[in-house]
Protein backbone atom coordinates (compact mmCIF):
# COMPACT_ATOMS: atom_id res chain seq x y z
CA UNK A 1 0.00 0.00 0.00
CA UNK A 2 1.43 3.44 -1.13
CA UNK A 3 -0.04 6.05 1.24
CA UNK A 4 1.75 8.82 -0.09
CA UNK A 5 -0.55 7.65 -3.90
CA UNK A 6 -3.17 7.33 -1.75
CA UNK A 7 -3.49 10.57 -0.42
CA UNK A 8 -2.34 12.14 -3.53
CA UNK A 9 -5.54 10.13 -5.29
CA UNK A 10 -7.80 11.48 -2.31
CA UNK A 11 -6.50 14.76 -3.00
CA UNK A 12 -7.77 14.38 -6.62
CA UNK A 13 -10.89 12.41 -5.89
CA UNK A 14 -12.18 15.13 -3.29
CA UNK A 15 -11.86 17.96 -6.02
CA UNK A 16 -14.14 15.86 -7.64
CA UNK A 17 -16.36 15.97 -4.33
CA UNK A 18 -18.21 18.88 -4.99
CA UNK A 19 -19.56 17.51 -8.52
CA UNK A 20 -21.06 14.59 -6.93
CA UNK A 21 -22.59 16.59 -4.49
CA UNK A 22 -24.18 19.38 -7.12
CA UNK A 23 -25.64 15.96 -8.85
CA UNK A 24 -26.82 14.61 -5.53
CA UNK A 25 -28.24 17.92 -4.01
CA UNK A 26 -30.27 19.09 -7.56
CA UNK A 27 -31.26 15.76 -8.22
CA UNK A 28 -32.75 15.01 -4.90
CA UNK A 29 -34.50 18.81 -4.75
CA UNK A 30 -35.51 17.84 -7.79
CA UNK A 31 -37.05 14.99 -7.77
CA UNK A 32 -38.81 16.02 -4.14
CA UNK A 33 -40.78 18.43 -5.85
CA UNK A 34 -41.71 16.67 -8.91
CA UNK A 35 -42.53 13.42 -6.39
CA UNK A 36 -44.99 15.70 -4.78
CA UNK A 37 -46.80 16.85 -7.97
CA UNK A 38 -46.86 12.64 -8.68
CA UNK A 39 -47.84 11.62 -5.64
CA UNK A 40 -50.86 14.09 -5.53
CA UNK A 41 -51.90 13.19 -9.09
CA UNK A 42 -51.61 9.54 -7.77
CA UNK A 43 -53.67 9.75 -4.68
CA UNK A 44 -56.55 12.44 -6.34
CA UNK A 45 -60.04 11.97 -7.56
CA UNK A 46 -59.20 12.47 -11.21
CA UNK A 47 -58.55 9.54 -12.93
CA UNK A 48 -56.52 10.55 -16.20
CA UNK A 49 -53.57 11.83 -13.36
CA UNK A 50 -54.13 8.52 -11.28
CA UNK A 51 -53.20 6.97 -14.51
CA UNK A 52 -50.86 9.24 -15.35
CA UNK A 53 -48.53 9.14 -12.27
CA UNK A 54 -49.30 5.00 -12.28
CA UNK A 55 -47.23 4.91 -15.56
CA UNK A 56 -44.46 7.15 -14.58
CA UNK A 57 -43.93 5.25 -11.51
CA UNK A 58 -44.24 2.32 -13.52
CA UNK A 59 -41.52 3.18 -16.06
CA UNK A 60 -38.99 5.11 -13.93
CA UNK A 61 -39.34 2.57 -11.42
CA UNK A 62 -39.42 -0.31 -13.81
CA UNK A 63 -36.42 0.53 -16.17
CA UNK A 64 -32.41 0.86 -15.45
CA UNK A 65 -31.75 3.85 -14.37
CA UNK A 66 -28.17 4.07 -16.60
CA UNK A 67 -30.53 3.63 -19.49
CA UNK A 68 -32.76 5.94 -18.97
CA UNK A 69 -29.84 8.11 -18.62
CA UNK A 70 -28.69 7.24 -21.80
CA UNK A 71 -31.88 7.44 -23.19
CA UNK A 72 -32.23 11.32 -22.07
CA UNK A 73 -28.40 12.15 -23.15
CA UNK A 74 -27.63 10.18 -25.89
CA UNK A 75 -31.48 9.32 -27.36
CA UNK A 76 -33.09 13.08 -26.78
CA UNK A 77 -30.45 14.64 -29.86
CA UNK A 78 -32.23 12.17 -32.73
CA UNK A 79 -35.23 14.48 -32.20
CA UNK A 80 -34.91 17.66 -33.95
CA UNK A 81 -38.03 19.55 -32.62
CA UNK A 82 -35.58 19.33 -29.43
CA UNK A 83 -32.29 19.48 -30.88
CA UNK A 84 -33.80 23.06 -32.78
CA UNK A 85 -35.92 23.82 -29.40
CA UNK A 86 -34.15 26.85 -27.02
CA UNK A 87 -33.88 23.83 -24.19
CA UNK A 88 -31.12 22.07 -26.56
CA UNK A 89 -28.30 24.40 -25.15
CA UNK A 90 -29.53 23.02 -21.81
CA UNK A 91 -30.20 19.01 -22.88
CA UNK A 92 -26.79 19.01 -24.41
CA UNK A 93 -24.90 19.16 -21.71
CA UNK A 94 -24.16 16.05 -19.53
CA UNK A 95 -24.90 17.60 -16.56
CA UNK A 96 -27.92 18.91 -17.10
CA UNK A 97 -28.86 15.26 -18.27
CA UNK A 98 -27.52 13.46 -15.32
CA UNK A 99 -29.39 15.86 -12.90
CA UNK A 100 -32.48 15.11 -15.19
CA UNK A 101 -32.61 11.38 -15.15
CA UNK A 102 -31.55 11.27 -11.52
CA UNK A 103 -34.47 13.20 -10.74
CA UNK A 104 -36.82 11.71 -12.91
CA UNK A 105 -36.02 8.43 -11.55
CA UNK A 106 -35.84 9.15 -7.67
CA UNK A 107 -39.03 10.78 -8.08
CA UNK A 108 -40.79 7.73 -9.09
CA UNK A 109 -39.34 5.54 -5.84
CA UNK A 110 -40.05 8.62 -3.90
CA UNK A 111 -43.88 9.19 -4.67
CA UNK A 112 -44.54 5.90 -3.65
CA UNK A 113 -42.89 6.18 -0.64
CA UNK A 114 -44.88 9.64 0.33
CA UNK A 115 -47.49 7.42 -1.01
CA UNK A 116 -46.77 5.00 1.68
CA UNK A 117 -46.37 7.76 4.38
CA UNK A 118 -50.06 9.15 3.50
CA UNK A 119 -51.50 5.52 3.90
CA UNK A 120 -49.86 5.13 7.31
CA UNK A 121 -51.89 8.50 8.06
CA UNK A 122 -54.34 7.03 11.51
CA UNK A 123 -57.92 7.83 10.02
CA UNK A 124 -59.01 9.42 13.38
CA UNK A 125 -56.77 12.00 12.99
CA UNK A 126 -57.74 12.51 10.08
CA UNK A 127 -61.35 12.59 10.87
CA UNK A 128 -60.23 15.15 13.90
CA UNK A 129 -58.62 17.43 11.39
CA UNK A 130 -62.23 17.74 9.29
CA UNK A 131 -64.12 17.71 12.97
CA UNK A 132 -62.66 21.10 13.49
CA UNK A 133 -62.92 22.63 9.86
CA UNK A 134 -59.98 21.91 8.26
CA UNK A 135 -59.72 20.18 4.50
CA UNK A 136 -57.97 20.74 0.93
CA UNK A 137 -54.94 22.44 1.13
CA UNK A 138 -55.14 23.34 5.09
CA UNK A 139 -55.54 19.59 5.71
CA UNK A 140 -53.05 19.02 4.15
CA UNK A 141 -49.97 21.37 4.95
CA UNK A 142 -51.35 20.94 9.12
CA UNK A 143 -51.66 17.27 9.33
CA UNK A 144 -51.40 15.05 6.19
CA UNK A 145 -47.91 15.91 5.15
CA UNK A 146 -46.55 16.55 8.43
CA UNK A 147 -47.96 13.07 9.68
CA UNK A 148 -46.66 11.53 6.45
CA UNK A 149 -43.50 13.07 6.25
CA UNK A 150 -42.66 11.03 9.62
CA UNK A 151 -44.10 8.08 8.40
CA UNK A 152 -41.76 8.11 5.17
CA UNK A 153 -38.38 9.40 6.29
CA UNK A 154 -36.97 5.86 7.45
CA UNK A 155 -37.84 5.03 3.86
CA UNK A 156 -37.05 8.28 2.24
CA UNK A 157 -33.37 8.04 3.84
CA UNK A 158 -32.48 4.79 1.73
CA UNK A 159 -33.75 6.43 -1.09
CA UNK A 160 -31.37 9.23 -0.59
CA UNK A 161 -28.48 7.07 0.43
CA UNK A 162 -29.30 5.04 -3.01
CA UNK A 163 -29.00 8.86 -5.00
CA UNK A 164 -25.81 8.95 -3.58
CA UNK A 165 -24.70 6.37 -5.04
CA UNK A 166 -26.53 6.55 -8.64
CA UNK A 167 -24.77 9.74 -9.17
CA UNK A 168 -21.80 7.53 -10.18
CA UNK A 169 -23.61 6.57 -13.21
CA UNK A 170 -23.49 10.14 -14.20
CA UNK A 171 -19.41 9.10 -15.18
CA UNK A 172 -20.34 6.75 -17.94
CA UNK A 173 -22.19 10.20 -19.47
CA UNK A 174 -19.28 12.23 -19.00
CA UNK A 175 -19.89 13.85 -16.28
CA UNK A 176 -16.76 14.31 -13.85
CA UNK A 177 -17.70 13.59 -10.49
CA UNK A 178 -16.16 11.35 -7.92
CA UNK A 179 -16.30 7.93 -9.89
CA UNK A 180 -15.65 9.09 -13.04
CA UNK A 181 -11.98 11.06 -12.08
CA UNK A 182 -11.63 7.71 -10.43
CA UNK A 183 -11.86 5.88 -13.53
CA UNK A 184 -9.68 8.15 -15.43
CA UNK A 185 -6.76 7.91 -12.54
CA UNK A 186 -7.06 4.02 -13.26
CA UNK A 187 -6.28 4.37 -17.19
CA UNK A 188 -3.74 6.52 -16.27
CA UNK A 189 -1.97 4.57 -13.41
CA UNK A 190 -3.42 1.32 -13.33
CA UNK A 191 -3.78 1.00 -9.74
CA UNK A 192 -7.43 0.12 -9.29
CA UNK A 193 -7.34 -1.34 -5.83
CA UNK A 194 -6.27 2.04 -4.23
CA UNK A 195 -8.10 4.57 -6.50
CA UNK A 196 -11.36 2.37 -5.93
CA UNK A 197 -11.18 1.80 -2.53
CA UNK A 198 -10.10 5.40 -1.90
CA UNK A 199 -13.40 6.56 -3.91
CA UNK A 200 -15.33 4.00 -2.12
CA UNK A 201 -14.23 5.76 1.25
CA UNK A 202 -15.66 8.72 0.02
CA UNK A 203 -18.89 7.65 -0.78
CA UNK A 204 -19.02 5.98 2.64
CA UNK A 205 -18.22 8.74 4.94
CA UNK A 206 -20.65 11.00 2.62
CA UNK A 207 -23.23 8.18 3.28
CA UNK A 208 -22.53 7.95 7.12
CA UNK A 209 -22.80 11.48 7.26
CA UNK A 210 -26.19 11.97 5.86
CA UNK A 211 -27.81 9.17 7.03
CA UNK A 212 -26.51 10.58 10.55
CA UNK A 213 -28.27 14.04 9.40
CA UNK A 214 -31.46 12.10 8.45
CA UNK A 215 -31.64 9.87 11.90
CA UNK A 216 -31.01 13.45 13.48
CA UNK A 217 -34.07 14.86 11.90
CA UNK A 218 -36.16 11.93 12.48
CA UNK A 219 -35.83 11.85 15.86
CA UNK A 220 -35.94 15.82 16.20
CA UNK A 221 -39.47 14.97 14.52
CA UNK A 222 -40.42 12.31 16.53
CA UNK A 223 -40.34 12.85 20.18
CA UNK A 224 -43.86 11.53 20.58
CA UNK A 225 -42.63 7.96 19.83
CA UNK A 226 -40.40 8.15 22.67
CA UNK A 227 -41.08 8.23 26.27
CA UNK A 228 -41.28 10.46 28.30
CA UNK A 229 -38.74 11.62 30.10
CA UNK A 230 -40.29 14.59 31.99
CA UNK A 231 -43.81 13.16 32.11
CA UNK A 232 -43.90 9.38 33.61
CA UNK A 233 -46.63 6.80 32.10
CA UNK A 234 -49.03 7.23 35.25
CA UNK A 235 -48.98 3.66 36.86
CA UNK A 236 -51.99 1.21 36.36
CA UNK B 1 -66.98 33.92 11.17
CA UNK B 2 -69.79 35.09 8.53
CA UNK B 3 -72.18 36.34 11.39
CA UNK B 4 -74.81 37.78 8.76
CA UNK B 5 -75.51 34.30 7.26
CA UNK B 6 -76.87 32.94 10.76
CA UNK B 7 -80.27 32.85 11.59
CA UNK B 8 -81.73 32.65 8.22
CA UNK B 9 -84.38 30.16 9.49
CA UNK B 10 -84.28 30.29 12.94
CA UNK B 11 -85.36 32.49 15.58
CA UNK B 12 -82.39 34.75 17.51
CA UNK B 13 -84.30 34.59 20.91
CA UNK B 14 -82.64 33.49 24.02
CA UNK B 15 -83.21 29.85 24.48
CA UNK B 16 -82.84 29.50 20.55
CA UNK B 17 -82.53 26.49 18.57
CA UNK B 18 -78.78 25.71 18.28
CA UNK B 19 -79.40 22.45 16.47
CA UNK B 20 -82.39 21.14 14.34
CA UNK B 21 -82.39 18.06 12.69
CA UNK B 22 -85.15 17.05 10.36
CA UNK B 23 -85.88 13.36 9.21
CA UNK B 24 -82.30 11.96 8.70
CA UNK B 25 -82.10 9.48 6.65
CA UNK B 26 -78.87 6.92 6.18
CA UNK B 27 -78.28 3.65 4.53
CA UNK B 28 -75.23 1.71 4.44
CA UNK B 29 -75.80 -0.56 1.03
CA UNK B 30 -79.08 -2.40 1.74
CA UNK B 31 -78.56 -1.71 5.51
CA UNK B 32 -81.10 1.14 6.31
CA UNK B 33 -79.24 2.59 9.53
CA UNK B 34 -81.53 5.84 10.41
CA UNK B 35 -85.07 5.57 9.30
CA UNK B 36 -86.14 9.06 9.97
CA UNK B 37 -85.01 11.02 13.02
CA UNK B 38 -86.03 14.35 13.53
CA UNK B 39 -84.27 16.61 16.95
CA UNK B 40 -84.34 20.32 18.05
CA UNK B 41 -81.70 20.93 20.45
CA UNK B 42 -82.28 24.41 22.67
CA UNK B 43 -79.40 26.84 23.90
CA UNK B 44 -78.54 24.71 27.26
CA UNK B 45 -79.80 21.34 26.25
CA UNK B 46 -77.97 18.25 26.85
CA UNK B 47 -79.32 15.33 25.15
CA UNK B 48 -78.25 11.63 25.99
CA UNK B 49 -78.75 9.40 22.91
CA UNK B 50 -79.06 6.26 24.37
CA UNK B 51 -79.17 2.66 22.19
CA UNK B 52 -77.57 -0.92 21.60
CA UNK B 53 -75.37 -1.03 19.95
CA UNK B 54 -76.30 -0.84 16.08
CA UNK B 55 -79.09 0.84 16.89
CA UNK B 56 -77.70 4.02 14.68
CA UNK B 57 -76.93 6.90 17.42
CA UNK B 58 -73.38 7.12 16.52
CA UNK B 59 -74.16 7.11 12.75
CA UNK B 60 -76.45 9.87 13.84
CA UNK B 61 -74.02 11.72 15.33
CA UNK B 62 -71.73 11.58 13.38
CA UNK B 63 -74.21 12.75 9.99
CA UNK B 64 -74.71 16.04 12.17
CA UNK B 65 -70.77 17.10 11.29
CA UNK B 66 -71.41 15.45 7.77
CA UNK B 67 -68.96 12.92 8.67
CA UNK B 68 -71.27 10.60 7.79
CA UNK B 69 -73.65 12.31 4.61
CA UNK B 70 -76.92 11.06 5.37
CA UNK B 71 -78.74 10.44 2.27
CA UNK B 72 -81.66 12.16 3.34
CA UNK B 73 -83.32 14.83 5.78
CA UNK B 74 -81.77 18.73 6.65
CA UNK B 75 -79.69 19.62 9.32
CA UNK B 76 -79.42 23.29 10.67
CA UNK B 77 -76.91 24.44 13.23
CA UNK B 78 -78.21 28.03 14.93
CA UNK B 79 -80.40 28.38 12.42
CA UNK B 80 -78.22 27.87 9.39
CA UNK B 81 -79.37 24.96 6.99
CA UNK B 82 -76.43 22.69 5.62
CA UNK B 83 -76.91 23.35 1.96
CA UNK B 84 -77.01 19.99 0.04
CA UNK B 85 -77.72 18.89 -3.34
CA UNK B 86 -78.06 15.68 -5.51
CA UNK B 87 -75.26 15.16 -7.44
CA UNK B 88 -74.94 11.56 -9.42
CA UNK B 89 -77.81 9.84 -7.34
CA UNK B 90 -76.06 10.91 -4.44
CA UNK B 91 -77.14 13.35 -1.45
CA UNK B 92 -73.59 15.69 -1.04
CA UNK B 93 -72.83 19.08 0.76
CA UNK B 94 -73.25 21.76 -2.17
CA UNK B 95 -70.61 24.03 -0.55
CA UNK B 96 -67.38 22.88 0.87
CA UNK B 97 -66.81 25.80 2.89
CA UNK B 98 -69.97 26.33 4.64
CA UNK B 99 -68.87 22.37 5.47
CA UNK B 100 -66.17 23.31 7.39
CA UNK B 101 -67.35 26.33 8.55
CA UNK B 102 -70.12 24.52 10.21
CA UNK B 103 -67.87 22.01 11.14
CA UNK B 104 -65.78 24.45 13.12
CA UNK B 105 -69.27 25.46 15.19
CA UNK B 106 -69.51 22.03 16.14
CA UNK B 107 -67.59 20.56 18.71
CA UNK B 108 -66.93 16.50 18.44
CA UNK B 109 -65.34 14.42 20.87
CA UNK B 110 -64.44 11.22 19.91
CA UNK B 111 -64.45 7.21 21.61
CA UNK B 112 -61.10 7.01 21.16
CA UNK B 113 -59.93 10.68 21.61
CA UNK B 114 -58.39 10.82 17.84
CA UNK B 115 -55.65 13.63 19.31
CA UNK B 116 -52.86 14.40 16.35
CA UNK B 117 -49.97 12.17 18.00
CA UNK B 118 -47.03 14.14 16.69
CA UNK B 119 -48.59 17.35 18.72
CA UNK B 120 -48.32 18.12 21.73
CA UNK B 121 -51.56 18.60 24.26
CA UNK B 122 -51.16 22.12 23.76
CA UNK B 123 -50.93 22.40 19.90
CA UNK B 124 -53.65 20.04 19.87
CA UNK B 125 -56.02 22.24 21.75
CA UNK B 126 -54.57 25.38 19.45
CA UNK B 127 -54.33 24.08 16.56
CA UNK B 128 -57.66 24.24 15.13
CA UNK B 129 -57.95 28.17 16.98
CA UNK B 130 -55.05 29.65 15.40
CA UNK B 131 -55.47 27.74 11.78
CA UNK B 132 -58.39 27.39 11.24
CA UNK B 133 -60.02 30.24 13.15
CA UNK B 134 -57.02 32.09 12.49
CA UNK B 135 -56.94 34.05 15.24
CA UNK B 136 -53.60 35.02 17.14
CA UNK B 137 -51.42 32.53 18.60
CA UNK B 138 -50.26 34.10 22.25
CA UNK B 139 -54.45 34.40 22.25
CA UNK B 140 -54.95 31.05 21.99
CA UNK B 141 -52.48 30.14 24.02
CA UNK B 142 -53.68 32.18 26.89
CA UNK B 143 -57.05 30.66 26.33
CA UNK B 144 -55.29 27.13 26.22
CA UNK B 145 -53.84 27.05 28.92
CA UNK B 146 -57.65 28.14 30.49
CA UNK B 147 -58.99 25.21 29.22
CA UNK B 148 -56.31 22.67 30.35
CA UNK B 149 -56.49 23.86 33.67
CA UNK B 150 -60.61 23.60 33.64
CA UNK B 151 -60.08 19.86 32.62
CA UNK B 152 -57.30 19.82 34.75
CA UNK B 153 -54.66 18.55 33.02
CA UNK B 154 -52.68 21.76 32.92
CA UNK B 155 -49.31 20.33 34.08
CA UNK B 156 -49.41 17.75 30.52
CA UNK B 157 -49.51 21.14 28.26
CA UNK B 158 -46.08 20.16 27.12
CA UNK B 159 -46.08 16.46 26.79
CA UNK B 160 -47.76 13.98 23.63
CA UNK B 161 -50.51 12.57 23.41
CA UNK B 162 -49.36 8.97 24.22
CA UNK B 163 -47.89 9.96 26.95
CA UNK B 164 -51.11 10.59 28.63
CA UNK B 165 -53.81 8.18 30.12
CA UNK B 166 -56.64 7.57 28.53
CA UNK B 167 -58.73 10.02 30.71
CA UNK B 168 -55.87 12.30 30.13
CA UNK B 169 -56.18 12.54 26.84
CA UNK B 170 -60.23 12.60 26.45
CA UNK B 171 -60.03 15.64 28.64
CA UNK B 172 -57.50 16.70 25.95
CA UNK B 173 -59.77 16.23 23.68
CA UNK B 174 -62.85 17.84 25.34
CA UNK B 175 -60.16 20.73 26.01
CA UNK B 176 -59.22 20.95 21.82
CA UNK B 177 -62.89 21.17 21.01
CA UNK B 178 -63.69 23.81 23.71
CA UNK B 179 -61.02 25.90 22.26
CA UNK B 180 -63.23 26.53 18.91
CA UNK B 181 -66.01 28.04 21.11
CA UNK B 182 -68.48 25.37 19.72
CA UNK B 183 -72.24 25.93 19.96
CA UNK B 184 -73.19 22.58 20.15
CA UNK B 185 -70.88 19.80 21.38
CA UNK B 186 -71.40 16.22 20.05
CA UNK B 187 -69.96 13.60 22.18
CA UNK B 188 -69.57 10.00 20.67
CA UNK B 189 -69.02 7.65 23.84
CA UNK B 190 -67.03 9.39 25.49
CA UNK B 191 -66.13 7.07 27.92
CA UNK B 192 -66.37 3.74 26.16
CA UNK B 193 -62.61 3.27 25.45
CA UNK B 194 -61.36 4.11 29.14
CA UNK B 195 -60.72 1.93 31.77
CA UNK B 196 -63.43 2.19 34.22
CA UNK B 197 -61.41 4.03 37.02
CA UNK B 198 -61.16 6.66 34.43
CA UNK B 199 -64.63 7.54 33.12
CA UNK B 200 -65.36 9.35 36.59
CA UNK B 201 -62.98 12.10 35.92
CA UNK B 202 -64.33 12.38 31.81
CA UNK B 203 -67.84 12.49 33.49
CA UNK B 204 -66.98 14.98 35.28
CA UNK B 205 -65.95 17.79 32.62
CA UNK B 206 -68.73 17.20 31.16
CA UNK B 207 -70.93 17.62 33.87
CA UNK B 208 -69.84 20.90 34.61
CA UNK B 209 -69.48 21.69 30.70
CA UNK B 210 -73.71 20.88 31.34
CA UNK B 211 -73.90 22.80 34.19
CA UNK B 212 -72.41 26.22 32.50
CA UNK B 213 -74.67 25.70 29.96
CA UNK B 214 -73.43 24.17 26.93
CA UNK B 215 -75.23 22.88 24.29
CA UNK B 216 -74.86 18.98 24.21
CA UNK B 217 -75.44 15.77 21.97
CA UNK B 218 -74.19 12.91 23.52
CA UNK B 219 -74.27 9.11 22.81
CA UNK B 220 -73.67 7.32 25.82
CA UNK B 221 -73.39 3.86 28.34
CA UNK B 222 -73.44 5.63 31.18
CA UNK B 223 -76.65 5.54 32.43
CA UNK B 224 -76.04 7.59 35.51
CA UNK B 225 -75.09 10.79 33.22
CA UNK B 226 -78.20 10.07 31.24
CA UNK B 227 -80.01 10.21 34.18
CA UNK B 228 -78.83 12.65 36.23
CA UNK B 229 -76.86 15.56 34.12
CA UNK B 230 -79.20 15.37 31.30
CA UNK B 231 -82.05 17.60 30.77
CA UNK B 232 -83.53 14.84 27.69
CA UNK B 233 -83.06 11.32 26.91
CA UNK B 234 -83.83 9.99 23.68
CA UNK B 235 -83.51 6.29 23.04
CA UNK B 236 -82.74 4.83 20.01
CA UNK B 237 -84.16 1.29 18.45
CA UNK B 238 -83.57 0.16 14.80
CA UNK B 239 -82.57 3.68 13.76
CA UNK B 240 -85.65 4.97 14.80
CA UNK B 241 -86.25 7.15 17.91
CA UNK B 242 -88.17 4.90 19.97
CA UNK B 243 -88.56 6.70 23.41
CA UNK B 244 -87.57 10.75 23.65
CA UNK B 245 -88.55 12.34 26.80
CA UNK B 246 -86.94 13.98 30.26
CA UNK B 247 -85.21 11.58 32.19
CA UNK B 248 -86.88 11.25 35.14
CA UNK B 249 -90.04 10.78 33.16
CA UNK B 250 -88.12 8.19 30.94
CA UNK B 251 -86.31 6.17 33.60
CA UNK B 252 -89.21 6.38 35.90
CA UNK B 253 -92.34 5.46 34.57
CA UNK B 254 -92.70 6.72 30.94
CA UNK B 255 -90.32 4.65 29.31
CA UNK B 256 -91.46 2.03 26.29
CA UNK B 257 -90.92 -1.86 26.93
CA UNK B 258 -87.98 -1.69 24.84
CA UNK B 259 -86.25 0.84 26.81
CA UNK B 260 -87.38 -0.92 30.52
CA UNK B 261 -85.69 -3.75 28.45
CA UNK B 262 -82.92 -2.12 27.61
CA UNK B 263 -82.05 -0.48 31.16
CA UNK B 264 -82.80 -3.47 32.47
CA UNK B 265 -79.50 -4.83 31.15
CA UNK B 266 -77.36 -1.78 33.42
CA UNK B 267 -79.08 -3.05 36.17
CA UNK B 268 -81.12 0.31 36.17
Amino acid sequence: MDITFMFETMKTLLAALPMTLALFSLSVFFGGLLALLIVWMRVSGNTTARNFAKGYIFVFRGSPLLIQMFLIFYGLGQFGFIRYSFLWPALREPFVCAVLSLALCTAGYTAEIFRFGLRAIPAKEIEAARSVGMSGFLLTRRILAPVAFRHALPAYSTEVVMMVKSTALASLVTVWEVTGVAQRLISQTYRTMEVFLCAAAIYLILNFLILQAMALLEYKLTPHRRAAPLFPVPQR
Amino acid sequence: MTPTTLNQTGTTMAGTTRLSVRNIRKSFGTHEVLRGISLDARDGDVISLLGASGSGKSTFLRCINLLEIADHGEISVDGELIQMEQRGGKNVPANRRQVDRIRSELGMVFQSFNLWSHMTILENVIEGPVHVLRRPRAECIAEAEVLLEKVGIAEKRNAYPAHLSGGQQQRAAIARSLAMKPKVMLFDEPTSALDPELVGEVLRVMRSLAEEGMTMLVVTHEMSFARNVSNRVIFMKSGEIDSDGAPDQLFGSGGSPSFRQFIGNFGG
